[in-house]
């Protein structure tokens, strides 16, 4: 073997070489082009979505639980494209399917504004759902609006959030909670016309203390001459409640308001009604229709209770309602409480909007700021009732409210309810730009009761 | 042989890279940074009580008491961060100086508890306060810097830069702080206070003094967090379990040296963010799994990595 043989290339081989180096880098440029030219053309394969809530602690049981349960199932019926009319349009959002990435709301609103920056910029996230505590919605909203990233809040209750500030880039889809109180104070006057005197046991927090105060000014506003005898604030979580009912018993209130929920609201019941205090008092239980099927028999009739909002037993009769109930039943084998509702209502808001956006557009798929116009002042059938998104500059919704009597049919072995009124929107939400507070305060100006 | 101190050294060279790789992490990381330095500033304080024999139970106290300040601060117009900061660091210190002619009688379990106690206090003050929107807390605007008003990721950035020059300067005051005589005197108070009494020192007015820093680190911690996070509420400032926490990274961290505070923070907000994505339904066994692995590994903390190292070499 010569050197002469060595040489690597001869002159024609060279130029076959360059010739097929052209066509590879012809190639790869148009394969380049594709590459980055494919994703904005083509059509968006997926819809990248963060779900918030409590997967641990005492939150998880009541509320978290049934909350990512309604979620999943709701999103299984959008993407399967099974859901009964007006959403019957077709597989997933605009054809594009959801995808979840599911984050616990435990550890307080520090991490979880942390963990909503994570979600975002670290997993890419196109927009958030979630959110069950009114502490983590404060502290998300404006995060949210800092960070351009469409949120909805599902299930909080604080009507501060729109009061107090106003975001573009959150929405929230359930209405907040001063309706809750003010009809049950409205059905309350109702069911007992002489009325005279009042109490209330609520948690010593946020929630609690808010309810209380709503209901109490309610009650003043709705009937100036009646009066609050006492008001108790046990510690949350605290699950003994003997003092209490003693100060209930002896204020020989007509009524008993309370906001309890979870183990709570338990504990309170199975001690409450030991001591007689149901035979004595009518209990408003405002937050209780997620317990009755489990505490069954255990709950005394004629106790007053709400769902806060037209959910649960007090979602209407409707096909989609069916869908609802006979899908989750069949898949969990439980009841959906008005957390599962309340999510569900979330992505039908999405599915609505962004697909109204997606048509708006010619057929492409809509920036966040076409999204969120076409969000504003929507309205939307839900599983429960008819969802307006009328407060809050179009970001914060209402719906009717619903209040009932709690029965045990003894015969059929069921907790049922009795005597469902449902208040309609205007009646039990302020107008825009008053807060719920001065707005009761103020005897309820204005408000339109059928 | 005396080895020559080069912790003051290290801390300029970490906080200087640390300072410069912000320009370049992501945001994310660059916010989870912020926080987790200001955590490490009240692991600090922390680290001076320890070294003393006390463990602070309740420094959530201070923490919340700066973080509050700036919150208060905020319903009143104040919005410099330079002047917030120095606002929760002073609100923390006051408090500090009067509940510390109470709590230096104390040691041991019954300092703990007693701090734990304060804390708890505020916390149910603060639950009790619904102009302050009870457990819902309430939101603060974003700080200014020197009257620019920042947005987005420059407000990121111009927080993270100020917390990185804040550790500095704290870390730098620490140490000096431990290495003088006072400073000394901690580790005579932790293993015979009598014998500190009869050199001529006052046990309770070292004790005091340390307790107010250890207090004005926690304040300015709280401020920081307050004001990039936008919102507090006591649960997630003052409750027992914040507390537990910081408890929590000072033994993980080791307290070696004033860096370790800070690595120490670090690496528990990286497991902790890290488990909450990978195990949303079981972070707080991975979690609690790796910390109980890294202590039971590393039993003088994180910061041993380096000092042994140091003993071979």
């Amino acid at each position: 073997m010569n050197i002469k043989t060595m040489h690597p290339l001869s002159s024609a081989e060279t130029s076959k070489i360059s010739t097929l180096a052209r066509i590879a880098a012809g190639l790869l440029a148009v394969g380049l082009v594709f590459f980055f030219a494919l994703p904005a053309a083509a059509q968006k394969t997926e819809l990248k979505v963060g779900l918030v809530a409590f997967l641990s602690g005492p939150a998880a049981g009541p509320f978290g639980i049934p909350f990512r349960n309604g979620a999943e199932m709701v999103i299984g019926g959008i993407n399967s494209g099974t859901l009964p009319a007006p959403y019957d349009t077709g597989k997933g959002i605009a054809g594009v399917k959801i995808v979840t990435i599911v984050i616990d709301e435990a550890g307080g609103s520090t991490k979880q504004v942390t963990e909503f920056r994570n979600l975002v910029q670290r997993q890419n996230v196109d927009l958030v759902v979630g959110y069950i505590s009114s502490g983590d919605c404060l502290a998300i909203a404006p995060v949210a609006d800092e960070m351009k990233v469409l949120t909805i809040l599902a299930d909080c209750g604080t009507p501060r959030i729109f009061e107090e500030a106003s975001y573009k880039y959150v929405f929230r889809t359930r209405p907040h909670a001063a309706m809750d109180n003010i009809s049950a104070a409205r059905y309350l006057l109702d069911k007992v016309p002489g009325l005279r005197t009042y109490a209330g046991i609520n948690q010593n927090y946020a929630w609690g203390q808010d309810s209380w105060r709503d209901f109490d000014a309610a009650m003043q506003a709705l009937k100036p001459m009646t009066e609050a005898t006492t008001e108790q604030f046990p510690k949350i979580f605290a699950g003994q409640y003997s003092s209490e009912i003693s100060a209930l018993m002896l204020s020989q209130a007509d009524a008993v308001h309370s906001s309890l929920w979870g183990g709570d609201l338990e504990s309170f019941i199975f001690q409450a009604t030991a001591r007689g205090l149901d035979k004595r008092t009518q209990l408003v239980l405002t937050a209780s229709e997620p317990y009755m099927f489990r505490l069954g028999k255990r709950m005394p009739d004629g106790v007053i209770i709400g769902a806060r909002g037209p959910y649960g037993v007090f979602a209407h009769d409707t096909p989609l309602n069916r869908w609802f109930r006979k899908n989750y039943v069949d898949r969990y084998a439980t009841q959906p409480v008005y957390a599962s509702y309340v999510v569900g209502q979330a992505f039908l808001a999405l599915k609505q909007a962004i697909e109204a956006a997606h048509a708006a557009n010619n057929g492409n798929w809509p920036s966040v700021d076409q999204i969120i116009s076409a969000m504003e002042y929507m309205e939307f059938e839900a599983f429960g009732s008819t969802v307006s998104m009328s407060l809050g500059k179009g970001h914060q919704a209402v719906t009717e409210a619903a209040v009932g009597v709690f029965k045990f049919d003894v015969d059929a072995n069921e907790a049922t309810i009795q005597d469902i009124k449902y208040y309609a929107a205007e009646c039990v939400n302020p107008p825009e730009g008053i807060s719920s507070v001065d707005w009761i305060n103020g005897g309820m100006q204005g408000a339109k009761c059928n | 042989m005396i080895e020559k101190d080069k912790t003051l050294r290290t801390l300029a060279i970490a906080v200087a890279i640390f300072a410069v790789a912000g320009f370049f992490l992501p945001q994310w990381a660059v916010f989870m940074l912020t926080l987790a330095l200001a955590k490490g500033l009240v692991v600090l304080g922390l680290l001076i009580l320890w070294r003393t024999g006390l463990l602070s139970f309740g420094h959530a106290l201070f923490y919340c008491t700066g973080g509050y300040a700036v919150g208060l601060a905020g319903l009143w117009g104040l919005t410099d961060v330079v002047a917030l900061i120095a606002l929760g660091t002073v609100a923390s210190i006051l408090l500090a100086f009067a509940l510390g002619f109470l709590i230096t009688r104390y040691r041991e379990i019954y300092f703990a508890m007693l701090s734990m106690a304060f804390s708890m206090i505020l916390y149910g003050v603060l639950v009790k306060s619904e102009v302050l929107g009870s457990t819902d807390g309430f939101n603060i605007s974003p700080p200014t810097f020197l009257g620019v008003k920042l947005e987005g990721e420059s407000l990121t950035l111009g927080n993270y830069l100020v917390t990185c020059l804040l550790v500095w300067a704290a870390g730098w005051g620490v140490h000096r702080y431990l290495q003088s005589t006072m400073g000394h005197m901690s580790i005579g108070i932790r293993d015979n206070e009598i014998r500190v009494e009869y050199l001529g020192v006052s046990v309770r007015r070292v004790i005091h003094v340390k307790y107010v820093i250890a207090a004005a680190l926690a304040g300015a911690g709280g401020a920081i967090s307050a004001m990039v996070v936008g919102h507090i509420d006591p649960d997630s400032m003052a409750y027992w379990t914040v507390s537990g926490e910081f408890v929590f990274v000072t033994i993980l961290a080791g307290t070696g040296s004033v860096v370790a505070p800070f690595l120490g923070s670090i690496v528990f907000e990286l497991v902790r963010t890290y488990a909450f994505q990978y195990t949303p339904y079981t972070w707080q066994l991975i979690l609690g799994s790796t910390l109980l692995l890294l202590i039971l590994i590393l039993p003088d903390g994180l910061w041993s990595l380096f000092t042994r190292r140091k003993a071979r070499v």
